[in-house]
């Protein structure tokens, strides 16, 4: 009685005559007949991970290769193998050259993986956590806590450096750790209001609370702007987001950050599966949700924030490619979360090879570049895709 | 209030003591008392906000409560979540469709508490999956999205999820509140004869009191956050209980599956 022709609308000689007297195991028989195509749960497809790793390899390649002085992009993959350690090869490139590769471009192409891979995982995270598509990494007021604990630095800074004896002005090598901070606070603050509301608090309490907490942020920071003018412009630089050409220091800063966050977003990846049916449904399956969105908001916070100390506030990727992938390669979080990382970083390392070339010698800031780039590319993502 | 008849069956499923829920400062039950015995099928009616649905999450471990549940003898305050959610699953009244989500997906969700937390599911937690979309005849939709299917397939996975969590207790709310009574019977059916086979434990809220009696062995009847009449469907099913706590004004014909219920106009 709930064989394939139940598809079909009603007939009138569907009566309950004849259903009363339908054999009860008329359910059984119906699929051994019938051909059936094995059918395998939702996981990370060997192709899209080759696709994905396909593209971090382009990335790196075109962004050692490309700049003010083009190398043969041969030799640079070359030169990459051979520093991989036991493998010794002859990349042909000279000796200044080789210096461009590992001490120039190299830090910058890693700078742009680890903070793609981070954003984009921490906004995938937070769309799972928060079962809202409009999630991204800056939305529980990690933009604002940074962008204002960065102003600071750079007001403090700027106005130390106006002291008598000091040495010029310029910025601070601190901003980084005070915005790391800032955004941390801002986190804190968050889930401090947003647990107010006692144990009936819900997800959409935690973001309104992120709203409330960034508009006071955004506040304090616009007040500082205006109250020392001459400092906007660096601030305002700051926030537009740029990858820094500090070799490998902000590199080694950020890895440990990014490692880990993006390990354990990516360990909890069936679990977020699992809390697209809502909390209590989530429950009642024998999962934690609650638990999970506090570990998950926790680590993805975390990374964000590193991410953002080092380089700015880089928006959209957080949104665009996590997106990108659930329309492309399934909405499962198996698949979003490892495929997110594979292509954030490349998608960085690309945008901020546009913002160093376009315009050279100037940089546009990387933030533009992700933007009106990503933008365009979403829309005909958005428009081509079957699964929206 | 009203402990079963039945309290002779040895083995309880679920028992029930004196339970009240507290909802932001409202009591929404209080007092009830209910034995379930294995393999049989009982239905909670009453009308709108006497708290069927309140007891039903609450026997499936997601309210806190005063007073006692125990699960085949062990109670359900001390036991860890994963192995309340092996022993129960709950279909919800309007369950959520996750976006983009494939039935094969979906119902593995269903092996959660048989995969640890950061784990993949494994062989077995497939195979049993498989197991479950071939006993329901839902092969054929498993790369199907869910979102894409009629009100009674539908219906059909939410039951596969919940039984793929292999459990000895399964709640139903208002099971069949979105389908035509063609597909009622269909997941009704469906449902029994799991239980027959299986040694399922049923308990349902529902609504139309006519197919509640034809498919429940025992009925609960709740008012006001308390159970009020307990017994076989021709004990609770009767003009007075259901005049004096729906305020309806009913006839009931005995119909040879039991008690058949008729609304009719109150006034003409």
């Amino acid at each position: 009685m709930t064989g394939p022709g139940r598809k079909a609308p009603a007939t009138p000689g569907r009566k309950a005559p004849a259903k009363s007297v339908a054999p009860i195991g008329a359910v059984e028989p119906v699929h051994a007949v019938e051909p059936v195509v094995a059918v395998e749960p939702a996981r990370l497809r060997v192709r899209w991970l080759a696709a994905g790793v396909g593209a971090v390899v382009v990335a790196v390649i075109a962004g050692l290769a490309l700049g003010p002085v083009g190398l043969n992009p041969g030799g640079v993959f070359i030169e990459l193998l051979d520093l991989l350690p036991g493998v010794h090869l002859h990349s042909g490139l000279s000796a200044s050259e080789q210096a461009i590769v590992t001490q120039l471009r190299l830090p910058r192409v890693c700078l742009g993986l680890l903070v793609g891979a981070t954003l984009a995982v921490a906004g995938g995270t937070y769309q799972g956590v928060f079962r809202n598509p409009l999630a991204d990494p800056y939305l529980l007021g990690i933009a604002a806590g940074a962008g204002l604990g960065a102003t600071i630095a750079i007001v403090g800074g700027h106005a130390f450096a106006q002291l008598p004896g000091a040495g010029g002005s310029g910025t601070p090598i601190y901003v980084p750790f005070v915005a790391f901070i800032g955004a941390l606070v801002a986190v804190t603050m968050t889930y401090a209001l947003g647990a107010a509301g006692g144990t009936a608090r819900t997800p959409a309490v935690l973001l309104l609370a992120g709203v409330a907490v960034t508009a006071f942020l955004t506040a304090g920071q616009t007040y500082l702007q205006q109250r020392y003018v001459e400092t906007i412009r660096e601030v305002y630089s700051w926030i537009m987001g740029r990858l820094t050409t500090a070799g490998w220091h902000d590199v080694l800063l950020l890895l440990p950050f990014a490692v880990i966050t993006i390990g354990v977003m990516i360990g909890y990846r069936r679990q977020l599966d699992v809390m697209s049916v809502g909390d209590a449904e989530a429950e009642s399956l024998g999962a934690h949700p609650r638990r999970t969105r506090l570990v998950l908001v926790v680590v993805a916070s975390l990374g964000t924030a590193a991410a953002v100390s080092v380089s700015g506030l880089i928006g959209f990727v957080g949104i665009i490619v996590p997106h990108t992938v659930r329309l492309m390669a399934g909405t499962s979080y198996r698949v979003i979360l490892p495929l997110s990382a594979l292509f954030g970083g490349a998608f960085l390392a690309l945008a901020d090879l546009g913002a160093r070339t376009l315009t050279a010698p100037d940089e546009i800031p990387i933030g533009v570049v992700t933007a009106f780039f990503g933008a365009p590319f979403f829309i005909v993502i958005l428009r081509t895709s079957r699964r929206l | 209030m009203l402990p079963a008849e039945r309290s002779e069956t040895n083995t309880h499923a679920l028992a029930v003591r004196d339970v009240g829920v507290v909802l932001d400062g409202t009591e929404i039950i209080n007092g009830v008392d209910l034995d379930v015995a294995v393999g049989e099928w009982l239905t909670i009616i009453g009308p709108n906000g006497a708290g069927k649905s309140t007891l039903l999450r609450t026997v499936g471990g997601l309210l806190d409560f005063t007073g006692s549940i125990e699960l085949f003898g062990t109670a359900l305050r001390r036991m860890r979540r994963r192995d309340r959610a092996r022993l129960v699953a709950s279909v919800a009244q309007d369950p959520v469709v996750p976006p983009g989500m494939a039935v094969i997906d979906y119902v593995l969700l269903g092996r959660t508490p048989y995969i640890p937390a950061l784990a993949s599911e494994s062989r077995a937690d497939l195979e049993a999956v498989d197991d479950v979309l071939a006993r329901l005849d839902l092969r054929r939709f498993a790369g199907r999205r869910l979102e894409s299917l009629s009100g009674g397939e539908r219906q059909r996975v939410f039951l596969a999820r919940a039984l793929a969590q292999g459990a000895k207790v399964l709640l139903l709310d208002e099971p069949t509140s979105a389908l035509d009574i063609g597909h009622q019977q269909d997941v009704l059916e469906l449902v029994d004869k799991l239980r027959r086979d299986g040694g399922l434990t049923v308990v349902a809220t529902m609504h139309d009191l006519s197919i509640a009696g034809e498919y429940a062995e025992r009925m609960v009847l709740m008012a006001g956050g308390t159970v009020v009449a307990a017994g076989t469907p021709r004990d609770v099913l009767t003009q007075e209980l259901l005049a004096r706590h729906y305020q309806a004004q009913v006839r009931v014909i005995d119909g040879e599956q039991g008690p058949l219920v008729v609304p009719v106009r109150r006034s003409r």
